[in-house]
This record gives C-alpha cells, sequence and structure tokens, in this order.
C-alpha cells in the first residue's frame, strides 16, 4: 500500500468521472476533448503501473495509448468534425439529467456485479475492476442515448478505453502483441467510421441516424 | 479398405516416381496453375482475345495434365500431404487415393474439351466480363479438384463452398436479367442447405472429439454405432443429394444450367455434378466402417424415382438446356442406383457383383462427364449461331452447322445407349449387375431388383426417345425460322472443344476393357474387390462368365461396317441406275411450310398423355374461331406446389416474426445488446 495505489485509485476515479462528464456532455468538441483527456488518464495509470510492477511493455503500451488515443484519435476526430461541420450540440434522445440517474445506476450495479472478482484479484489493483466495468457500461449508454453517429463512434471508443483499463489494472497488461492488434484495430475503426460518416452523409444529408431507419426491410 | 491402405504403405517407397515428384505434387501444381491463370484473366480484362485466345487454351492444357495425373494415380498408392495453411491444430489434409485420381481424370479428360470450346464460345464477350468470369471459371476448376484431394473436413467444405460460390457466379453471369439470377439464388440457396447437411454429416463423425479428430483419418478410425453410421449417411445423402439433383432436390438443376452460359452448364453437369457423387462414395465407403443393407435400398429407390422422374420431364421440355439438365438428374438417377446396388451387394457379401455395379457405376459417370457435356457445349454453339434456346424456333440446323452437327450426333447415339458408343457400355454392365443378382439372402430384395431392372431399361429407353426429339427437332427437318438461314458453323476452338469431348465418347466406347482395367484400384480400395482380368481378353468385355454375356465394341462395328458395305455394294450391284426427280408427296395438300413439321411440344405430346399424375399440366388452347390464335402450354412439377411452397410459406412466417425486432434503429439495437449484456452479467 503505497503511494502508487494510491494515485492508481485517483485515475480511476478520475477516469469514472471523465466517463460521467462524458455522459453528460452536449456538444461534440467537447466530447472529443473529454475524450482524449480520459486517454491521457488511462496512458498515465498503465505508466504508474508499469512503474510499480516494473513490467517493460506496459511502458510500450503506455506509450502507445498516449499516442493513439491523446494524439492521433482525437485528431482525427477534429479533422473528421471540421470536414463534416457537424460542431453544433449533441442531441439526446433521453434528457441528460435521467441518463446520469441511469449512469449511477449502472455504477452501483458494475461495482456490486465486480465485489466477487475483486476479492479474486492479487496484488496492487483490487477494486478497480468495479469502476472500469461502470466505464465500460457508461460508453454503452452514451451509445445508446446518443443521436449523431460521431457521438457513437466516440462512445464506440470510449469504451474500449475501459476495456484496456480493465486489463492493464486488473490482470498487468495483456501481452503486447495482442495490445498493438487492439491499438491497430482501433486506428482502423476509425478511418473506416470516418469514411461511412461521408457516406452517411452523401446519401441522407445528414449525420442524423435516425434516416437509416429507413433503411429496414418492409 | 483400411488393409488396402496399409498393405500399400508398404510399397510406398518402391513406387514409381518421376524424379522424386508425386502425382499429389503435381496435381497441387495444376490447381495453383489455375488459380494464377484466373487471376491473370482479370488483369487482362482490356484484352478480351488474349483472355480467349490464351487463358482458356492454357487451362485447357493444364485440365489434360491434370488427367494425366490422375490415370497415373489410378495405379500408384494413396499420397497425402499435409499444408503449412489452415486452423490452428488442423492444417490443411491432401490426399490423392485412387478414387480421387479417378474423379481428377474425369474432371481434367471432361474440362480439357469445354475449356478448348470455352475459348471460341467466350471470345466475343466485352472484357470486363470476360477477365471476371475467367477468373470464376478456374477458381471453379481449382475449387472441384481441391474437393477431390481434400483430407479433412475443413479444407473439404471450404473447396467445397469455393466450387459453390465461384459456380454460383458462373450462372449469374448475365445478371443483369431477373430470371437469371433467381435461377442463381434457388441454385444458391439449395447448394447452402445441402452444404449444412454436409456439415453436420462431418460433425457426427467427428464426435466431440476435438479439432484434430476433423481428419478423414480419424474419421476412418472412428468406429460409429449403426445408428449414427445411418444419421451420417442420411446426412450425406442430403447434402450431396442436394448438389448431384436428387429427388425432390433437384429444382435448381433445371433452372440453373439453362441460365448459365453453355461451356459452364457443361462444367456443373458433366463435372460438378459428380464431386457429390465421389461425396456419396467418399462417405460410404471409406469414411464408415460399415454400412447397412437398408441405405443401399433407400438409394436404390431415390435413383430409380430420379431417373424416371428425369427422363419424363426431359422428354415434354421445350428448351434443349432444359431438356439437357432434366436428362442430367435422370443421369444421377442411374448413378444412385449403382451405388444403391453396390451397397446391397457389398453388405451382403458378394463382392464380385458389388464390383460390377461399382464399375458400372463409375464408368457411368466418367460417360456422362463426356457426352454431357458435349451436348452441352453443342446446344452453345447452337446458341451462338441462332441466340435461340426455343427447340420450337429451331430445326434443319444440320445443313448450316455440319460440324456441331455430327459431333453432337455422336453425343447422342452416346446418351441413348447405342453401341458401340460409351453411353451402351455403362448401362450394359449395370443391367448385368441387376441380372446376375438373384440369391440374395433378402427374399424382398430379390423379388425387387428385377422390377427396377425393368424401370432402368424403361429410362434408358425414354432417354433414347429423348434424344430422338432433341436431335430430330434441333437439326433434322426444315427451318423453322428465317433467320436460321444465316446461321454459321462452329468455330475452330468449339470444333476442338466438341471433337475432343467426342472422341472421347468413341475411346471410351470401344475401349472398355482397358477402362474397366483402370477402374480396379477404385474398386479394390472401396469395396475390397475388383472385377480383374475377369474381363477376359483385350477385345470381349465379359464381366462374369463368357457363357452368359460378353461384349466386343470393336466386333460390334466392324459387323455394322461390314453390313452397311454389303448394302452399299448390293445397292450398286442392283440398281439400275434410272433416275427420275418429281415433287414430294405432300399427302394432297400442297402448301406445306416448315411450321408443319412435328414440333417439341408434339413430339413430346404422348408422354405427357402417358406420364400424366405426374405433371401440373396448364394449357390454353385457341378456338376454332380465333383470329389471332395463341397456344400456350406448360407442363410443371408437382414437387415445386406441394414442398417448396409449403416450406417456403413457412419460412416467410418464421421470418416476419423475427422481423419484429428490426426497427432499422440503431438505438435499439444498441439497447438489445445492452440489456444482453447486462442480463448476461448478472445472471451469469
Amino acid at each position: 500500500m503505497s503511494y502508487t495505489v494510491q494515485f492508481i485509485n485517483l485515475l480511476a476515479a478520475i477516469l469514472l468521472l471523465i466517463s460521467f462528464a462524458m455522459l453528460s456532455q452536449r456538444r461534440i468538441l467537447s466530447l472529443i476533448n473529454l475524450f482524449a483527456w480520459q486517454g491521457l488518464v488511462l496512458s498515465v495509470s498503465t505508466f504508474v503501473v508499469a512503474y510499480s510492477t516494473a513490467q517493460q511493455h506496459l511502458y510500450f503500451s503506455a506509450a502507445l495509448t498516449l499516442l493513439l488515443k491523446v494524439l492521433v484519435l482525437p485528431w482525427l476526430l477534429h479533422r473528421l468534425i471540421r470536414k463534416l461541420n457537424v460542431r453544433w450540440d449533441v442531441e439526446t434522445l433521453i434528457n441528460i439529467p435521467a441518463t446520469m440517474l441511469a449512469g449511477i445506476a449502472l455504477v452501483i450495479f458494475a461495482f456490486n456485479l465486480a465485489a466477487p472478482i475483486s476479492q479474486l484479484a492479487e496484488g496492487i489493483t483490487r477494486g478497480l475492476i468495479g469502476i472500469a466495468l461502470a466505464s465500460v457500461l457508461l460508453s454503452l449508454l452514451m451509445m445508446l442515448t446518443r443521436r449523431k453517429a460521431v457521438t457513437q463512434v466516440v462512445g464506440f471508443l470510449a469504451m474500449e478505453n475501459g476495456l484496456f483499463f480493465a486489463a492493464t489494472s486488473a490482470t498487468h497488461g495483456m501481452p503486447l502483441v495482442v495490445e498493438l492488434g487492439i491499438a491497430l484495430d482501433v486506428l482502423v475503426a476509425t478511418f473506416i467510421f470516418g469514411i461511412f460518416f461521408f457516406q452517411i452523409r452523401e446519401t441522407f444529408d445528414s449525420l442524423d441516424i435516425t434516416h437509416m431507419e429507413k433503411l429496414k426491410d418492409d | 479398405m483400411r488393409s488396402w491402405d496399409n498393405l500399400q504403405g508398404g510399397e510406398k517407397a518402391t513406387r514409381m516416381d518421376i524424379a522424386g515428384v508425386l502425382p499429389l505434387d503435381m496435381a497441387g501444381t495444376i490447381i495453383v496453375l489455375w488459380l494464377a491463370l484466373g487471376v491473370l484473366g482479370l488483369t487482362l480484362r482490356g484484352k478480351p482475345h488474349l483472355i480467349a485466345n490464351a487463358i482458356f487454351p492454357a487451362g485447357a492444357v493444364a485440365s489434360l495434365a491434370l488427367a494425366a495425373i490422375g490415370l497415373w494415380a489410378l495405379g500408384a498408392a494413396a499420397d497425402v500431404a499435409i499444408l503449412p495453411l489452415g486452423l490452428p491444430d488442423l492444417p490443411l489434409h491432401l490426399r490423392l487415393d485412387p478414387l480421387s485420381a479417378f474423379f481428377l481424370v474425369l474432371l481434367g479428360g471432361a474440362s480439357f474439351g469445354v475449356s478448348l470450346f470455352g475459348a471460341g464460345y467466350f471470345r466475343s464477350m466485352p472484357g470486363k466480363t470476360l477477365g471476371l468470369l475467367c477468373l470464376e471459371y478456374h477458381l471453379f476448376l481449382a475449387g472441384m479438384a481441391l474437393v477431390l484431394l481434400a483430407d479433412d473436413a475443413y479444407m473439404f467444405m471450404v473447396a467445397w463452398e469455393t466450387m459453390a460460390l465461384s459456380s454460383y457466379f458462373l450462372v449469374t453471369t448475365d445478371h443483369r436479367i431477373p430470371d437469371i439470377r433467381k435461377a442463381g439464388y434457388l441454385y444458391l440457396l439449395v447448394a447452402h442447405v445441402g452444404a449444412i447437411a454436409i456439415l453436420l454429416g462431418f460433425g457426427v463423425m467427428q464426435g466431440g472429439q476435438g479439432i484434430g479428430a476433423y481428419t478423414f483419418d480419424a474419421m476412418r478410425d472412428a468406429h460409429l454405432s449403426a445408428f449414427w453410421s445411418s444419421v451420417v449417411f442420411l446426412l450425406a445423402l442430403f447434402g450431396f443429394g442436394a448438389k448431384a439433383g436428387l429427388l425432390p432436390l433437384h429444382v435448381w438443376l433445371p433452372e440453373a444450367h439453362p441460365a448459365a452460359p453453355s461451356p459452364v452448364s457443361a462444367l456443373m453437369s458433366g463435372i460438378m455434378l459428380k464431386t457429390a457423387i465421389y461425396g456419396i462414395l467418399r462417405f460410404t465407403f471409406d469414411l464408415l466402417d460399415m454400412q447397412q443393407w437398408w441405405w443401399g435400398v433407400l438409394a436404390l429407390a431415390l435413383g430409380l424415382l430420379t431417373a424416371v422422374f428425369g427422363v419424363i420431364f426431359a422428354a415434354v421440355q421445350g428448351d434443349m438446356k432444359r431438356l439437357l439438365a432434366y436428362s442430367s438428374i435422370e443421369n444421377i438417377g442411374l448413378l444412385l442406383v449403382g451405388i444403391g446396388l453396390t451397397i446391397i451387394f457389398h453388405v451382403y457379401g458378394k463382392d464380385a457383383l458389388a464390383a460390377l455395379s461399382l464399375t458400372a457405376m463409375l464408368y457411368h459417370s466418367l460417360n456422362h462427364a463426356f457426352f454431357k457435356s458435349l451436348l452441352f457445349t453443342g446446344t452453345g454453339a447452337i446458341l451462338h449461331a441462332t441466340g435461340e434456346r426455343n427447340m420450337g424456333r429451331l430445326g434443319g440446323l444440320i445443313r448450316k452447322m455440319p460440324w456441331a452437327a455430327s459431333l453432337m450426333l455422336i453425343g447422342v447415339l452416346a446418351i441413348a445407349g447405342l453401341p458401340p458408343f460409351n453411353g451402351f457400355v455403362s448401362e450394359w454392365l449395370l443391367l448385368q449387375a441387376f441380372l446376375l443378382s438373384p440369391g440374395l439372402p433378402n427374399s424382398y430384395i430379390n423379388m425387387l431388383i428385377p422390377v427396377v431392372a425393368a424401370v432402368i431399361a424403361l429410362s434408358a429407353a425414354l432417354a433414347a426417345y429423348v434424344m430422338v426429339k432433341f436431335y430430330g427437332i434441333v437439326f433434322l427437318g426444315q427451318p423453322r425460322e428465317p433467320a436460321l438461314e444465316q446461321a454459321h458453323d462452329a468455330g475452330i476452338w468449339e470444333r476442338a472443344g466438341m471433337g475432343w469431348l467426342a472422341l472421347g465418347c468413341v475411346v471410351l466406347g470401344l475401349a472398355p476393357v482397358f477402362v474397366i482395367r483402370q477402374l480396379d484400384p477404385v474398386t479394390q480400395m472401396l469395396i475390397g474387390h475388383g472385377l480383374g482380368n475377369s474381363a477376359g481378353g483385350w477385345l470381349f468385355l465379359t464381366p462374369v462368365d463368357t457363357e452368359r454375356a460378353s461384349y466386343s465394341p470393336v466386333y460390334f462395328l466392324l459387323a455394322v461396317l461390314g453390313v452397311m458395305l454389303a448394302t452399299a455394294l448390293a445397292v450398286r450391284r442392283f440398281y439400275h441406275g434410272r433416275l427420275r426427280r418429281g415433287p414430294a408427296w405432300d399427302c394432297g395438300f400442297p402448301e406445306q411450310t416448315a411450321r408443319m413439321q412435328d414440333t417439341a411440344e408434339g413430339f413430346g405430346q404422348p408422354i405427357r398423355r402417358i406420364f400424366e399424375p405426374f405433371f401440373r399440366i396448364e394449357r390454353e388452347a385457341p378456338s376454332a374461331f380465333d383470329t389471332h390464335p395463341h397456344y400456350h402450354g406448360r407442363s410443371d412439377d408437382r414437387i415445386w406446389l406441394f414442398l417448396y411452397l409449403p416450406i417456403k410459406r413457412i419460412t416467410e412466417t418464421l421470418s416476419s416474426w423475427v422481423s419484429v425486432l428490426q426497427h432499422g434503429r440503431i438505438h435499439l439495437y444498441l439497447s438489445y445488446t445492452f440489456a444482453t449484456l447486462i442480463v448476461l452479467l448478472a445472471f451469469m
């Protein structure tokens, strides 16, 4: 029980806070900035875990996270919304306070669920699984309640952040090969989403995914 | 047959090979070559003449090489290879044993002719379509070869699906026509239902032993109980039956064959259907180590039904490619009868007879590959020359297309089962197997078999009737349309391809003893018994006993030629030489036109009358006072109405229930995911 553990716990709390902030955020630009902050927190926490457990490859994943989630992906998303000109407010399906309440319920659920696993978990990171799980569920909730395609993608990426946090905190990271693979997947997925945005807008003149309801088979 | 493997295994080291290269390696090279040619064809889209004049002939040469490799491997021991590809713990296994080798000979031999024909047939296609077609065509060939070589379930299914998908795209080459898209869809549907059954069959044989047990070797060693063996057999019969066009899964055949370009129909009918026969043989006699007598009875009954059904429907068709498609159904039925008979004999320990019927069946598949490919390519030549598939608008083409007509005459005579061509030999052998069958311990089967033989004879006779109709309506008489005057004969590539296939029909008919000797390793492998040298000398084919029956096509041919020569001499000798030309007798009706000839409809009329309960007939005949008389007749398949439409309705109802879930709203779909996740997290 040293400073590192305390520090990681603090970072976990910040992560959860950012998740809530994203859930309540109405503007896409701020949402992307929040996503970048979340990436930074993730990167720092990975770095701290690497330091405390002296695992070399976690340094690499920390650097990778920093590069990809703090710099490249936010930059890509910024460019995307500039090109698509969609900096306006996010329209939500359910109003924000109700979403927040649902989010709190989810966090309780996640902690409850993670309790038995935390009992089993060894080492410095006990109790963080609940937070990781909660941020995954919160991101899913965000995808669920937003209208615009861009926010859905941010939600998807944030979900991956939660998973990554669970991996580093609970199991001291995955093998580097797996992490590289996931990082590449996320990058490629963002590119593909970007292309899809243009296609969607070209087809429907809007990025509002309610238009896609027409696509169903009658 | 395991013991056979072991026996041959010892000889493996001493067996002949050219400079250390095994037949399997060479077959693999051919497959790679085909794939490379296909890709090359795709890159040469801008130069269609190059694809037609270089790629297709090159593919044809590869086919011929494959046939030679197969012929060589027939006598050699089984050869296995494990590729460094595939799933974890399940690399791809290949195996070239006599059964595969025989079907490779069939594939190579028939596709050589078809590819040569294709070189001419496809030359007028636009480059972009042709490039794609070239890729699919060679992918199709490679897929079929891999099906024959596969030695594990994964490899087999991948090859099987490659074959199905590439042939789907070949069928829908003219995808702008809605009917062709529909035919392709039906084909794809039936093919996939069949593939699922095959996959389930593999699953049963694998028996939950882990992924390593998906190799054929592991399946051969797994001793299934009688019940599970029967389940596997039924699944295989269903799955491969769907591909082969077995009743009642034949519906795609008469739709897909006319839709596809003619060389593709030739490949599908001549070769692809045989891969299904190969599959049934592989499952029944190789992978399963026991057979039940009732499997044989089931196969026999289904085969018989299919054969009679096919030939009766062939008799009433007006579209020449549909006619040939139904004729393929008939031949598949005959092949299945052969398989059924083999199973019955084998179970009752009459291995000499089992070898006879198996030989007849294998022989017939080889023959069918040649004559059906010949006929389909022939329809392609006609289609190119006239643009017409409907026999009611053809006629008198023998004068405009002497090459195509004479080559097709060989095919028609062969398929009708007339000596000295190849069709006669295999049908004769099959009937011999029937006639020699009494003495089985099961009295019901004993009583049944003469009846079956009679039905086989009936369908053979009806097949001859169908071919008289086909040839007579298309080539003989007067042209029914003025446009037919512009018909041109087949080009040089087409002639070469058809010539090769016709040559195959003649050679297979004239050298049965040689062919049967080559088939010996296959029957040895599958049922542990061969016809061996019971065939006697090289001239006479005597399947069982000289006193019972023997056949020498060479003597037969010589006798026929002798009689013809004698007749010609006699006519010359006694003919008085006074010649008078006058108008033909016109039945007292002077105004005769080409439209008064017997039509395809009219020729098929008696059959339609006799077998009326088989058809669903829709007719609309004009009254005597109609100023614009219009006749319309359709004979449909009752199975479609009574089996497929109810299945379709049930499927639609079920899927309409499922489609309640489909709203098109991403949020709803995400909520499904979310709810599933929460439920699983909370309760699991």
